[in-house]
């Protein structure tokens, strides 16, 4: 009998590791031959822990599982939810980049292999950088780090530079809160993020990689070093990669606790081990980046997504998807939200859908209020925008950004003008100091939102003004997007800054 | 932030213990994190001695080792208390009531963000974001992730009477 228990944070967080290890003593008990294989999540986070067991007529689930459940999950007594594959959740997905994930034991690259793993690298060792390159600008990848540049055009700006030295750097510093898809791949699926980044450094002439990875995520620097070993050992790696006769290695290298080197320039420079202050653009990284060469600079996802775009092909990708965001988004749904977790579907699915149908409405059960997405530079959206089709440009349009495809969900009871003032703080905090608008804006919004707070009539018309000055002069993403929740909340959410005035009046 | 609580005596490392625990990394490209991490590992925060010896294996000025270390919130003066609870303040975790959760923790150890509590035991730091945000409250002890938590979830992690 084999029986599948997350080593996944999330699900250890609720739990896993009591359960499997219950499981195990439990077995050995009743001497029964159990073999426990720790997988990744499939992404029902509010069924983690989610035990499958397969005893010979497939992997049916059962979660959330407690310690005290197990006797009678290895009796059969304990209700189970089915086949883990015909739940409506996983039925309604479309998981391309995600389809191993939660399914596979997460180190074993046989099982990889078996399930699809390493084809993708092997036609690219067949073909030619220009073709790799195109396959790429093909599928309609765009940066799901949440820039959505094209990431074909990224690569081949550094396929065609000219350099003794190029680089392949993952941004792995997944920093925003509501997003955790970079570490649910890294932990439960390392090789798709391996095998995507050396499929990258065949496309662009690249020999080195490195994965910066957020010290915040000690489970996923473990998962993703040994997967980093076992590659090597395996020859995915090292000077020949696959008997290819082309080189590729890579390192995993642990942040240190600064939001803001999820900014790809100021990840290059913690990576040089500077200070993680933000470059000035141009140089472009793609033409001078780690180190001063060529570099790639790119979203876990977006590698993480390049394996099946060549398993399947360029085209089978390019055909999902809405308008100008093809393929699929990784949709993370958190927050106060009844069934949260990782959501793969194809761009398109409106905001209300993936709220209230996808998610369940509130896990509160009060009526949502407002959902804030991609992330703490992201806008807070009200209800009235749940039409909004998730998409690069749709958002846009309706003054939001998708960002990283993360959903935070909040019900009636939250207050905007403290979100506004937690934003402000926020930048304050994590702010590197290069640029003015963010070091000393995010200071004077925190004192602003405070005014407003008090009673100050003249201040929502201060704080508009300041984040203009923030989105229009600050060097990168954190002061320039930082405006995006605040004056969400100020203009879509105006009661919650007039009570404030009323009260204090 | 730590007025209350005397930091305990910080070991000072002599030189050649320092440059032993950072040589393994010389050959990296950009190896001053992971140096920095090293040593944090080991005297469990970066001592003050550490800055010249970086300073001189790398061929950087003191004033830019300094700057780095100070640079990252990762990287402490003084070591911490014998555990490190660190406590999501983010907006997923705000959303489920993240924020009394946190401020009931303080005031139960009574201390501050950034404090430690007078006995040395533990030290409570905020963190933006753990990845755990479909179940939070979320907070991690010594590395150990938990969900969805409240104070008397964390009291009883910490062994301290609710």
């Amino acid at each position: 009998m084999k029986i599948w228990v997350p080593m996944d944070s999330a699900a250890k967080a609720l739990g896993a590791d009591d359960v499997a290890r219950a499981i195990a003593r439990e077995a050995a008990v009743r001497g029964l031959d159990v073999q426990i294989i720790r997988n990744g999540t499939r992404g029902m986070i509010w069924l983690e822990p989610l035990v499958e067991v397969d005893a010979g007529e497939g992997r049916i689930g059962y979660g959330a599982v407690t310690p005290a459940d197990v006797p009678a999950l290895l009796d059969g007594r304990l209700n189970s939810l089915g086949p883990v594959d015909m739940l409506d959740w996983m039925r309604r997905q479309t998981r391309l980049t995600f389809a191993r994930c939660g399914v596979i034991d997460p180190l074993d690259l046989d099982d990889y292999q078996a399930h699809g793993g390493l084809a993708g690298l092997r036609r690219a060792i067949a073909m030619s950088q220009a073709e790799i390159v195109k396959e790429v600008f093909d599928s309609g990848l765009r940066g799901r780090g949440g820039a959505g540049f094209p990431t074909g055009i990224k690569w081949r700006t550094v396929s065609d530079a000219v350099a003794d030295q190029k680089y392949i750097v993952c941004n792995a510093d997944e920093g925003d809160s509501g997003t955790f898809a970079d570490r649910m791949i890294m932990e439960g699926d390392p090789f798709t993020l391996i095998e995507g980044m050396a499929i990258a450094g065949l496309g662009v002439g690249a020999t080195r990689g490195y994965v910066y990875l957020r010290s915040e995520y000690p489970d996923a620097i473990r998962v993703m070093e040994a997967a980093v070993v076992i590659a090597r050992q395996r020859g995915m790696l090292g000077p020949d990669v696959l008997g290819s006769g082309r080189a590729f290695d890579m390192q995993i290298r642990t942040g240190a606790g600064a939001y803001v080197c999820g900014e790809e320039t100021s990840l290059l420079n913690s990576l040089e081990g500077k200070r993680g202050t933000v470059r000035a653009k141009p140089p472009l990284p793609a033409l001078e980046g780690f180190m001063g060469k060529p570099t790639v600079v790119n979203n876990v996802i977006s590698l993480a997504t390049v394996p099946v775009i060549f398993e399947k092909g360029a085209q089978h990708y390019a055909d999902f998807g809405l308008g100008r965001s093809r393929g699929t988004v990784t949709l993370q749904i958190a927050g106060n939200v009844r069934h949260g977790g990782l959501f793969e579907t194809a761009f398109g699915m409106t905001l209300g859908e993936v709220v209230n149908d996808i998610g369940g409405g509130t896990l509160s059960g009060h009526p949502v209020k407002a959902v804030q997405v991609g992330g703490p530079l992201g806008a807070y959206m009200p209800v009235s925008k749940f039409d909004t089709p998730m998409g690069y440009e749709e958002f846009d349009q309706k003054g939001g950004l998708i960002g990283h495809a993360g959903l935070v969900v909040f019900d009636d009871t939250a207050d905007m003008l403290q979100m506004a003032r937690f934003a402000m703080e926020f930048c304050a905090v994590e702010s590197c100091g290069k640029c003015t608008p963010c070091r000393i804006g995010a200071v004077r919004g925190v004192e602003t939102i405070d005014r407003i707070a008090n009673g100050d009539p003249g201040a929502a018309a201060l704080l508009t003004d300041l984040c203009e000055t923030m989105k229009d002069g600050s060097l990168c993403a954190l002061g320039g997007f930082t405006p995006y929740p605040v004056m969400s909340a100020l203009t879509q959410f105006p009661d919650d800054f007039a009570t404030h005035k009323e009260a204090a009046e | 932030m730590l007025e209350h609580a005397p930091a305990p005596a910080a070991p000072s490392p002599a030189a050649e213990e320092i440059r032993d625990v950072v040589r393994p990394f010389m050959g990296l490209e950009g190896p001053l994190l992971p140096m920095l991490h090293a040593i944090q590992e080991v005297w469990g925060h970066v001592p003050q001695a550490a800055v010249p010896v970086l300073a001189d294996l790398l061929n950087l000025g003191r004033a830019e080792v300094h700057g780095v270390i100070s640079f990252y919130h990762d990287f402490r003066d003084h070591p911490a208390g014998k555990r490190v609870l660190k406590i999501c303040r983010a907006e997923a975790c705000q959303a489920v009531g993240g924020t009394g959760v946190a401020q009931a923790v303080l005031d139960r150890l009574g201390v501050d963000w950034h404090g430690t509590t007078p006995d040395g035991a533990v030290t409570v730091e905020p963190v933006y974001c753990l990845g755990l945000c479909a179940c939070g409250p979320a907070a991690m002890l010594d590395g150990r992730v938990i969900g969805r938590i409240d104070a008397d979830r964390i009291a009883a992690e910490l062994g301290v009477s609710a």
